[in-house]
């Protein structure tokens, strides 16, 4: 257990910064520190010059106008702006919003709160593989709906949304088409035009770009989308998230873009061929292994796995000196339930418990990947030795017709 | 997330993992939890039916670490002790003794339960009062 290097598979929490980001962003500290606002010297102009190239850089990976790009401290502020302020500008339109049961927390609470402020959610439920019914969708939208929210790639399973479909009944009903992309930008080709999505939401540090800065995508064409500033002050970009541009953090989310760009095509692959090195081991090595979520639709390097009859945090006790994943068990989490992601595409509680998100990223290597097999096998065999319920399981018993004591 | 020292140690080397025979009739077995809530503990102990002093004690938990050393830890200070010493078991004795944090205190419950149900189970089999 004890190897010497710690092994990384947690890329859908965050990525490490690209060190050809970081030496990027480091001139922006101090030899060019202006601020980007300020139109009437040479330090204000290189600020406002490297914000507009890491604005066309990010909007060359998403195919967009740069002018569609609005910088924000990441998607959670994003996905509020988004939220929040289409339903206050187009609240004299409607005030019924349509989201998915699996969205991250971030979409789930703005809907909670925007129910608070007098509006109306639908959150519709996924089905076994985790995707949307699009008949359901279609059924929802009513003439007071104005937002359909669908993210485009969810974090915990890594499964990705017919965005093609979503965005052709939302075109087709007239309602606009928000996607929290936090997990997809960097990783799959995004492309929000192409497929009607009018607001998305994303961030740096899921695309080993930097921390605390992040962009919303607003269509400014064929619908002019508009949102209320949720952050009022000084007027910036446009008028819609105002506060003085984060330099450093916009030219790391740039730099960030550009090798995405570049090396994205050949790193799915490479994940691709790893993740499924990592599945194919544990099933191999071990039995009553389950994949969750769909494995046809889903990003490249995810995979997400119960493993029947253990408990995901005690599992990861027996690895995390030198592995870092994460766990849809309620002990990871401070509700004491386990992850409602993986409830929703109605796996039981047990499986639920026994579930670890295995996500692979850009500094993965193969020989990291076979450690990690051979542990997690030790790990869940040393789990299973000691698993009361392994040993009925084992012995032909029904567990489903024994008196647990719920507690 | 932060465990303390003993929570590790009875964790990677758990004390008297195991099964004993629950037809046997100095035997007690507890069964609580469910799977559904993310911890399930068996519980055994061996009775001396002369002294009813607990000769021996195994386990096997489903659950977190703290589960899996709380239950560990509570079969060793078993051995040896009366039934009616082992009734006297808290689990904030067992919280103590790991250092478990406020979110981890039902596994401690979970194993005084446990406690409690073997014992029980012990002298129903051998027509004790309860």
């Amino acid at each position: 257990m004890n190897q010497d290097r710690l092994i990384y598979l947690d890329n859908n929490s965050t990525t490490p910064t690209d060190p050809r980001v970081v030496e990027t962003m480091l001139p922006y500290f101090n030899q060019y520190h202006g601020n980007a606002a300020s139109r009437n010297h040479p330090f204000g102009w290189i600020a406002e010059e490297a914000v507009d190239n890491a604005r066309n850089q990010i909007a060359d990976l998403i195919s967009v106008d740069p002018r569609e790009i609005i910088f924000t401290s990441g998607a959670t502020e994003s996905d509020n702006l988004a939220l929040k302020g289409v339903f206050e500008m187009y609240s004299r339109k409607g005030n019924h919003i349509i989201t998915l049961t699996t969205e991250h927390k971030t979409v789930l609470d703005s809907c909670k709160k925007i129910e608070k402020m007098g509006g109306e959610v639908t959150y519709l439920e996924v089905n076994r593989e985790g995707l949307v019914d699009l008949d359901a969708l279609r059924n929802a939208i009513k003439d007071t709906t104005i937002l359909v929210s669908i993210m485009w790639a969810n974090n915990e399973t890594g499964v990705i949304q017919p965005m093609e479909e979503i965005g052709k009944i939302c075109a087709e009903k007239g309602v606009l088409f928000m996607s929290d992309a936090t997990q997809a930008v960097g990783k799959v080709p995004v492309n929000p035009k192409e497929v009607g999505v009018h607001l998305m939401a994303f961030t740096g540090h899921k695309m080993y770009g930097p921390k605390g800065v992040g962009a919303l995508f607003v269509n400014r064409k064929n619908p002019r989308v508009k949102v209320t500033s949720q952050m009022d002050g000084g007027g910036h970009e446009r008028g819609m998230r105002s506060g003085t541009l984060n330099v450093p953090g916009i030219v790391g989310l740039g730099k960030a873009a550009e090798l995405c760009k570049k090396e994205m095509a050949d790193e799915a692959i490479r994940l691709a061929a790893l993740r499924d090195k990592l599945e194919k081991g544990m099933k191999e090595n071990l039995e009553e292994v389950y994949v969750n979520g769909s494995v046809e639709n889903r990003m490249p390097h995810v995979t997400n796995l119960s493993f029947k009859h253990v408990e995901g945090e005690g599992l990861m006790m027996t690895f995390n000196q030198n592995i870092g994943v994460s766990s849809g068990s309620a002990c990871t989490s401070a509700s004491l339930e386990p992850s409602y992601v993986l409830m929703a595409l109605g796996l039981g509680d047990d499986l639920a418990h026994s579930s670890i998100r295995f996500s692979l990223g850009r500094f993965t290597t193969e020989e990291e990947i076979d450690i990690a097999i051979r542990q997690v096998t030790d790990g869940v065999n040393h789990m299973r030795d000691l698993s009361p319920i392994w040993e009925m399981y084992k012995e032909g018993i029904d567990l489903e017709s024994v008196q647990w004591t719920e507690h | 997330m932060a465990y303390s020292e003993k929570v590790i140690e009875h964790f990677k080397k758990p004390k008297n993992v195991g099964t004993l025979d629950k037809n046997k009739n100095n035997v007690g077995t507890g069964l609580v939890g469910a799977p559904e809530c993310g911890d399930v503990m068996r519980l055994q102990i061996e009775v001396d039916e002369q002294s009813n002093i607990i000769k021996d004690a195994k386990f096997k938990t489903f659950g977190c670490g703290s589960a899996i050393a709380s239950s560990s830890l509570a079969t060793e200070w078993l051995k040896g002790k009366s039934i009616d010493e082992a009734m006297a078991i808290d689990n904030m004795d067992i919280v103590e003794e790991l250092a478990l944090p406020p979110v981890k205190i039902h596994c401690s419950v979970l194993a005084e339960d446990a406690i409690k149900s073997a014992i029980t189970d012990y002298k129903k089999k051998n027509g004790l009062e309860s």
